[in-house]
């Protein structure tokens, strides 16, 4: 599904992201974890175009056949190839409704131009009124169906999480990035996490690469898990390995 | 969005009152009143091409004069009598293709939309790569180039000279008619899928191209269309006053402009309709400010202009206050 390979990203002197490869195949849940500042969100930001990386390459392939080279591609491109994600510190579109912010999401497949629109032409009409359906279905899905008409940022933030991952999978992603989507919830909200993201996983037929920092999701969610340090991969495999792995206790926990 | 006829029928309704209105203004009131209707109908289309560029899609353009001296001199040209076309050019002929024109007022005034609106692609496709007050002071370039152009180009434009004797084809139901065609245009594309787009562009950009919305090609969008209707009121305006010249369409144009937009709310239809028309009525009923006041005790010698510092003082107040416009935070349609 994706495959990255020797990607360097440096900001200036700094060197974010060094030498890092990494494969998610087909239908996996992949981790990504490592230490504050490691550049683990540099590395989705790269993925989704909004970083030109220094040196790399990524290949992403939606179908056995077609392979895509992501860099060089604006964020848009690879949004419509089937790549979307979630941010870190939540960005939705704050003065829209919560429907309307999935509703946006839609907009990628639109196939009526705008004058259509405009006009209301029945091509359009159609259109609109299917984006509508999914929008409520998917709503009805991340259990936010009832607050469709609130504003977005009025919701509380574990709500506002859940309404980011629904407006990603109206852009229809066969590959979802998760970017910390258990930030700041409390542990039986993350064990609702977990079983929400097998659910969608299934539904939508998806492939998911997280970011998350609440050890107890990642272990149980993941089949493979990368960790980072300092830009660098340290450790890679299923989450016994990780838990085992010295250098990862080391990196977390530090060594006398 | 959930009641989805409900802005049409609103439309419907609006637009009834709207024409029995104008039929009673038109048939009882003086031609000076008439006439500061009309002009309100045109700064209604400009009001609303500005709020799609500045407050539906976020980006803080200050082009307006210029795409309105565009269609201005489009719609001048096009529809001036080909007698009155020599008597106006006598410094230099008019270049010879368009010597023998004379269009009527409904095409011309598309040409001057399409022109302008053309204008706008072109100047858009270089210039939206900028953002916030880099943008504003490239646009407020290019509306000052085009002026300085129209000072210069003397067999296209006459030059500093103006035209004189364009027909006076704009009355109150050619201003009014573009204006509903306008907020209905506004009104179905901001309820439609791309201008949530374009929302989504304001809110938050970095979000907005994750989500797949390519930002240039939605941008330049909004820029065309809202230089599609800044030209074609220019166009009005022209056939409004018969005459124009290249140093009406200064800077302070585009304030007037503004000033409707802020007042009225940035990304709100009905505010920006109802503040473009208590500006242009106000803008006339405050010419008393401009002349010298007796205070009984005192004598106040007349200041031109003053009447601008009472819009300049509600500009500020506004902006300290009530940010969002006067109208507060309401529906967008």
């Amino acid at each position: 599904m994706l495959k990255v390979e020797n990607l360097t990203m440096k900001f200036g002197g700094v060197t974010a992201c060094n030498n890092f490869s990494a494969e998610i195949k087909k239908d996996q849940i992949v981790g990504l974890i490592g230490p504050n500042g490691a550049g683990k969100t540099t590395i989705f930001n790269v993925i989704t175009g909004v970083y030109k990386p220094v040196e790399g390459q990524i290949i992403f392939t939606p179908e056995d056949s077609k392979q895509h080279l992501l860099l060089g591609l604006r964020p848009d491109e690879i949004a419509k190839l089937g790549v979307c994600r979630t941010f870190q510190n939540i960005r939705l579109f704050k003065d829209l409704s919560v429907l309307e912010n999935v509703f946006i999401g839609n907009h990628l497949r639109l196939g009526s131009n705008v004058f259509s629109t405009v006009l209301r032409l029945p091509n359009y009409g159609y259109e609109e009124k299917r984006m509508y359906e999914k929008s409520l279905y998917l709503l009805e899905k991340v259990g936010l169906r009832d607050v469709k008409d609130e504003k977005a940022t009025s919701l509380p933030y574990g709500m506002q999480r859940r309404l980011e991952i629904a407006r990603a999978l109206a852009t229809d992603p066969k590959l979802l990035l998760l970017d910390e989507p258990a930030a700041g919830m409390n542990p039986q909200e993350t064990g609702e996490l977990t079983r929400f993201i097998r659910e969608i996983k299934e539904e939508f037929d998806l492939t998911i690469f997280l970011i998350e920092h609440h050890m107890d999701v990642i272990m149980e969610i993941s089949e493979k898990i990368y960790v980072l340090d300092h830009g660098i991969l340290i450790a890679q495999g299923n989450p016994g390995e990780i838990q085992k792995n010295e250098r990862v206790i080391e990196a977390y926990l530090g060594v006398e | 969005m959930k009641s989805k006829g409900k802005p049409s029928v609103i439309l419907v309704v609006l637009l009834i009152l709207t024409i029995v209105g104008l039929f009673l203004a038109s048939k009882f009131l003086d031609s000076y009143k008439i006439r500061i209707i009309t002009l309100s109908g045109i700064y209604v289309t400009l009001g609303l091409s500005m709020n799609l560029i500045n407050g539906f899609t976020g980006m803080f353009s200050l082009g307006h004069a210029g795409f309105m001296a565009i269609g201005a001199y489009t719609v001048g040209i096009l529809t001036m009598p080909i007698s009155m076309k020599e008597m106006n050019f006598f410094m230099q002929p008019i270049v010879p293709c368009l010597a023998n024109v004379e269009w009527g007022f409904l095409p011309a005034l598309l040409a001057a939309g399409i022109v302008a609106g053309l204008a706008g692609f072109l100047i858009g496709a270089p210039v939206l790569r900028l953002t916030d007050d880099y943008l504003a002071i490239a646009t407020l370039g290019f509306a000052e180039i085009i002026r300085v152009v129209f000072t210069n180009t003397q067999s296209l434009t006459n030059g500093a000279l103006g035209l004189k004797g364009i027909p006076n084809y704009t009355n109150i139901w050619w201003s009014w008619g573009v204006a509903f065609v306008t907020i209905w245009f506004m009104a179905f594309l901001i309820r439609g899928s791309y201008g949530k787009a374009f929302l989504a562009i304001k809110e938050d950009e970095v979000a907005a191209r994750s989500m797949g919305i390519n930002l240039f090609k939605h941008k330049v969008m909004s820029f065309s269309f809202g230089s599609f209707f800044a030209g074609v009121a220019g166009g009005l305006l022209a056939a409004l006053l018969g005459t124009i010249d290249p140093n009406m369409f200064r800077i302070t144009l585009t304030f007037n402009i503004l000033l409707i937009v802020v007042l009225g709310g940035l990304g709100n239809i009905g505010g920006t309709v109802v503040s473009a028309v208590v500006v242009t009525v106000m803008m006339e009923a405050l010419r008393f400010l401009d002349e010298s006041i007796n205070l009984g005790f005192i004598q106040l010698k007349g200041i031109p202009g003053m009447r601008m510092v009472v819009f300049s003082m509600i500009l500020i107040l506004v902006v300290l206050i009530k940010r969002e416009g006067l109208p507060g935070k309401t529906k967008r349609v």
